[in-house]
């Protein structure tokens, strides 16, 4: 018999958890094509607030890779969009001219993002937040521009808001109503949330109405109603959104608000389904996942012919996905004259509760400040539950025992995802799970929106007792479930020596690894047995390899060490002569206090270093890259220490280290702390008689400020510490982790705990001596070795006579 | 139309590094060629689909080349761009005779 065609228009959230229910209910049932306009799998559009405030990549947020359409037999036709239904000859076409015909039709096609049809709405930098093209737009603004505007003070204003304010840029966000998330929140909660959002840095207009957009091609800033103006080289548009029916209403399926249908998301057209923000049941139109999942599985059921009720209507949920804020709300948010209410008000903690009663049952409830009780009182109004039962379990709470162990095994966990209590505890003991992304993979629990992961790991916790570890590691990359720590062990167990055997000797998926294996097994190899390890060029990032930056257009740049970021006349010199023989495009001066040369092509890097005759400074490296340093005692009104000298015996000792990544280190002669040493993987502080050790600082990506290490009295021992704490970072980092994430990771306390030890501390110092004996100088040894410099610096150039 | 090629000497296996990459200028056109694990020989366009990073100076991984620039995945053999991303580099026919390699390039105007 043939397979039934079912086809999916709308390759989102809502459409694709309707096909994985669909695949679990009824597998290899379906021939399943699906439709989507956006050119990438299904991902997670929740994520895009957490992508916006830098906490994740658009690469980590697909929910379903591209291998999973493979793997279950679903065409995917990425980028393209149906244009037209028959729904008589159940054919549809879409805009690349394909046609296929339908045995079942599923829209699930979203929203758009609602537009205020103001003057100047299409001028460039205006944007929606809907899509990850609206994300990049609004980062590569950010790169540019400094001021923005968010209109709309709800949910989805606010976190973008956020966003911009940590991609750095100045926020004023135009709300119409007289506070914050007017239809979440009632006016105590709206006000405490502005007050908190104002001390993150965000500025509110309120009950301010926005006449026009202004700017010539690109918007400038934003007129409004009362004559006021701002400055705005980004508006973000966010003040809802509208279900996407046109394409619904021009092929004749009866549409209200959304397209309209029943228990069972069918349609009033035969075959034909809907599901997700694009469909209307009871007059209802839901923005919110956990409702549009649920409506996916009663479609899916439908279609997989299992008898169910169907849809029923959900009570929605909202929390505030930015860090630092929690607010929660469900049902009913405002008083009415048959309501009573259950409040708390912590003015002082900043800790608001409000808990709604109609006729002696939980109705509603707004929640800031401490928004621990919000699942559990969403579970309780779906129950239909008295407020007895929620002042009872909050009485329990207080007398002691743990509030995992308390929680009824039917209470819903992930809210999103509709994952009670009892069924994460039961996969955990039927499938022998681990950790959180193990639970994620097994029941969706935290999926989505990510709230309850917390709540996950507690759980994993409270059920596997010593054996859970908070800080599971994952696995080195794709190519193999083994961790580091995993990989580690094999090697020294089984003295595994090169990349190549440790992925034949631990089952690797792929043949020769990938980019991200093969130089973290490199680097792990050689930690291990540095002094008889061979380092393999081939899995070296080719600025590693060729040991200079490679730039955008295929060029190198050619940065020499200047120890303690002193110079002198003679090689000052020497550096101009070069750049101007060898017509080098940019000298810069760098963030590192050295020089850097740009633009310099490959075959002329071993001229220009055998010319400067200066050591590498690394500028590349998985390893030291430089040692900052303030002018120090001998000329400065406040310096206690030789900063300048202690910086250069640093620089001197460790270049040349490989290290999980890179290492920045500094001096600074006094507390005022100009070589910023709170921002270096190693910052001295030099006091009078003493020296401050800080550790774990990163001024990058993810700022972390350094921890005091240790208080030493000599030179000497900021040497030997600085060794022994570098060198138990190298071996019990992950490659690629900078000292900041793993001293975050492991605690301060931990690490001083290990240096405290007489013993341990002298063999890291001499483990440290060990690796530093192996270094040679990168440039000298390629300008030595003519068959390096053959196979790595020299292209072929075929004469243009050849046969 | 019939393209016509070349058959153009471009190096000796044996002094072609192993397991990375070599850039080859020809008649302003650039390749990149790669000597694989098992000795395999391989010719392709010197530049990425993404942004034009060049791909001889990728890390190679089996029949794959990561391009340098941002980490793009292509396969050596057919120049398909892997998924999540999309594209796909020319590639050129490569003859082995001894030691000396040849590469079928396109005949110049
Ligand atoms: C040259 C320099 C910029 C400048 O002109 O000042 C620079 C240039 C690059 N930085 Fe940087 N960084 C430079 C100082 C910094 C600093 C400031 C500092 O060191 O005082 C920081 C923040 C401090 C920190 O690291 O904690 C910095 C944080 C980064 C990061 C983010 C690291 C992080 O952990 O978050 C990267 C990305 C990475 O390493 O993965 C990066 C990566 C890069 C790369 C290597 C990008 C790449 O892979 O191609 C850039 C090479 C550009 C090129 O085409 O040559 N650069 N970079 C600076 C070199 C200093 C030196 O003398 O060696
Ligand atoms: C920044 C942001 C934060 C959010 N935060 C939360 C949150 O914390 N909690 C929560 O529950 N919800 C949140 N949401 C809402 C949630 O993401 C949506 O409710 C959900 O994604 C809707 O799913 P859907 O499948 O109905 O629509 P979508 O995910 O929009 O999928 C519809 C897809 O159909 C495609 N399509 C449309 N027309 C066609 C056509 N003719 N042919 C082919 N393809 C078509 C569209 O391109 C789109 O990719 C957030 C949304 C955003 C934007
Ligand atoms: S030099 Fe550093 S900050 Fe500047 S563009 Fe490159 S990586 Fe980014
Ligand atoms: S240029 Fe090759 S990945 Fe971007």
């Amino acid at each position: 018999m043939r397979k039934k065609k079912l086809v999916l228009i709308g390759n989102g959230m809502a459409g694709i958890h309707t096909i994985e229910e669909i695949i679990k209910q009824a597998p290899g049932q379906f021939d399943i094509t699906v439709f989507g306009k956006e050119p990438y799998p299904n991902y997670n559009r929740i994520q895009l607030s957490k992508v916006l405030q830098g906490d994740t990549e658009i690469e980590d947020i697909t929910l379903n890779n591209w291998e999973w359409y493979e793997e279950n037999n679903i065409t995917l036709y990425a980028g393209e969009a149906v244009t037209s239904i028959n729904t008589k000859d159940q054919v549809l076409e879409t805009d690349k001219h394909r046609e296929l015909p339908y045995d079942h039709l599923i829209l699930a096609t979203g929203s758009n993002p609602f537009m205020l049809p103001l003057p100047g709405v299409e001028k460039e930098g205006v944007t929606a937040f809907r899509d990850i093209k609206d994300c990049e737009e609004m980062i590569a603004a950010s790169s540019k521009y400094q001021k923005a505007a968010v209109i709309g003070g709800g949910l989805l204003g606010l976190e973008a808001a956020r966003g911009l304010l940590n991609l750095g840029m100045e926020v004023d966000v135009i709300h119409i109503a007289d506070y914050l998330m007017e239809r979440q929140l009632d006016k105590t909660a709206g006000m405490m949330l502005q007050k908190e959002l104002e001390e993150q840095g965000m500025n509110f207009l309120l009950e301010k109405q926005t006449a026009s957009i202004t700017g010539k091609d690109r918007a400038r800033g934003l007129l409004f109603k009362d004559g006021e103006k701002i400055k705005a080289d980004l508006v973000v548009m966010a003040v809802g959104i509208k279900p996407n029916i046109a394409l619904a209403k021009e092929s004749g399926i009866p549409v209200n608000r959304g397209i309209l249908v029943n228990d069972h998301m069918k349609t009033e057209i035969k075959n034909v389904y809907a599901v997700g923000e694009c469909a209307e049941h009871k007059g209802m139109v839901y923005g919110l996942v956990a409702p549009l999942y649920q409506q996916g599985q009663e479609l899916a059921k439908h279609i997989c012919g299992i008898d169910s009720e169907g849809y029923q209507g959900s009570v929605l949920a909202t929390q505030l996905k930015v860090s630092g804020v929690d607010v929660f709300s469900t049902g009913k948010i405002n008083e009415d004259s048959t309501t009573k209410s259950y409040k708390v008000f912590d003015e002082w903690r900043g800790i608001y509760q409000k808990v709604l009663i109609d006729d002696g049952k939980i109705s509603g409830a707004v929640l800031f400040g401490d928004t621990k009780d919000g699942n559990r009182l969403l579970s309780l109004i779906n129950k239909g539950a008295g407020i007895e039962e929620y002042l009872d379990g909050k009485q329990s709470k207080v007398t002691g025992s743990g509030p995992i162990s308390e929680m009824p095994s039917d209470e819903i966990i992930c809210g999103c995802n509709g994952v009670s209590k009892g069924t994460i505890i039961e996969a955990i003991q039927s499938q022998d799970l681990k950790t959180v992304e193990q639970v994620k993979g097994c029941t969706s629990a935290s999926r989505s929106c990510g709230g309850c992961s917390s709540l996950v790991s507690d759980i994993l916790e409270h059920t596997l007792g010593d054996e859970y570890h908070h800080n599971q590691q994952e696995s080195i990359c794709s190519c193999t479930p083994h961790t580091r720590d995993e990989v580690i062990e094999e090697i020294k167990h089984k003295g595994l020596t090169h990349t190549k055997e440790v992925m034949n000797v631990l089952g690797w998926k792929s043949e020769e690894g990938c980019s991200k294996c093969k130089p973290a097994l490199n680097y792990y190899l050689g930690m291990l047995n540095p002094t008889e390890y061979q380092d393999e060029k081939e899995s070296r990032f080719v600025n590693e390899r060729l040991h200079a930056n490679i730039q955008k257009d295929g060029t190198y740049s050619v940065v020499p060490r200047m120890y303690g970021g002193v110079t002198n006349a003679e090689e000052l010199r020497k550096v101009a002569n070069i750049a101007d023989k060898c017509q080098v495009k940019l000298i810069k001066v760098t963030g590192g206090q050295r020089l850097d040369l740009l633009g310099v092509k490959k075959e002329d890097l071993p001229n220009i270093w055998s010319e400067l005759d200066m050591p590498s400074g690394s500028a590349y490296a998985k390893g030291l890259r430089t040692v900052k340093t303030c002018v120090g005692a001998d000329f400065c009104r406040f310096g206690t220490q030789d900063s300048i000298g202690l910086g250069v015996k640093m620089e001197k000792k460790f270049e040349g280290l490989n290290t999980p990544h890179k290492v920045k280190m500094s001096v600074s002669a006094c507390p005022r702390n100009c070589a910023e040493g709170s921002v270096k993987d190693v910052g001295v502080v030099g006091l009078d008689g003493e020296f401050e050790i800080y550790v774990g600082g990163n001024g990058g990506t993810h700022m972390r400020k350094a921890e005091l290490l240790a208080k030493v009295k000599t030179e000497q021992e900021v040497m030997e510490t600085t060794a022994a704490f570098l060198q138990h970072y190298r071996e019990n980092a992950s490659y690629l982790e900078r000292t900041s994430a793993w001293v975050e990771r492991v605690g301060i306390e931990h690490v001083k705990e290990v240096l405290s030890d007489k013993n341990t501390f002298i063999n890291l110092v001499q483990r440290m001596d060990e690796a530093l004996s192996i270094v040679q100088e990168p440039w000298k040894e390629a300008l030595e070795d003519g068959r390096l410099l053959r196979d790595l610096y020299q292209n072929v150039k075929v004469p243009t006579k050849s046969k | 139309m019939q393209q016509l090629t070349n058959k153009v000497f471009v190096a000796k296996a044996s002094e072609l590094p192993d397991k990375l990459g070599k850039t080859v200028q020809f008649r302003g056109m650039e390749l990149a060629i790669f000597k694989l694990a098992g000795g395999k020989v391989k010719a392709i366009e010197n530049r990425c689909p993404h942004k034009g990073g060049v791909l001889a100076e990728g890390m190679v991984s089996g029949e794959h080349v990561f391009c340098p620039m941002h980490d793009w995945k292509i396969n050596i053999s057919d120049g398909k761009v892997q998924a999540p991303d999309h594209g796909c580099v020319q590639t050129y026919q490569v003859e082995v005779e001894d030691d000396n390699i040849f590469v079928m390039l396109p005949d110049g105007q």
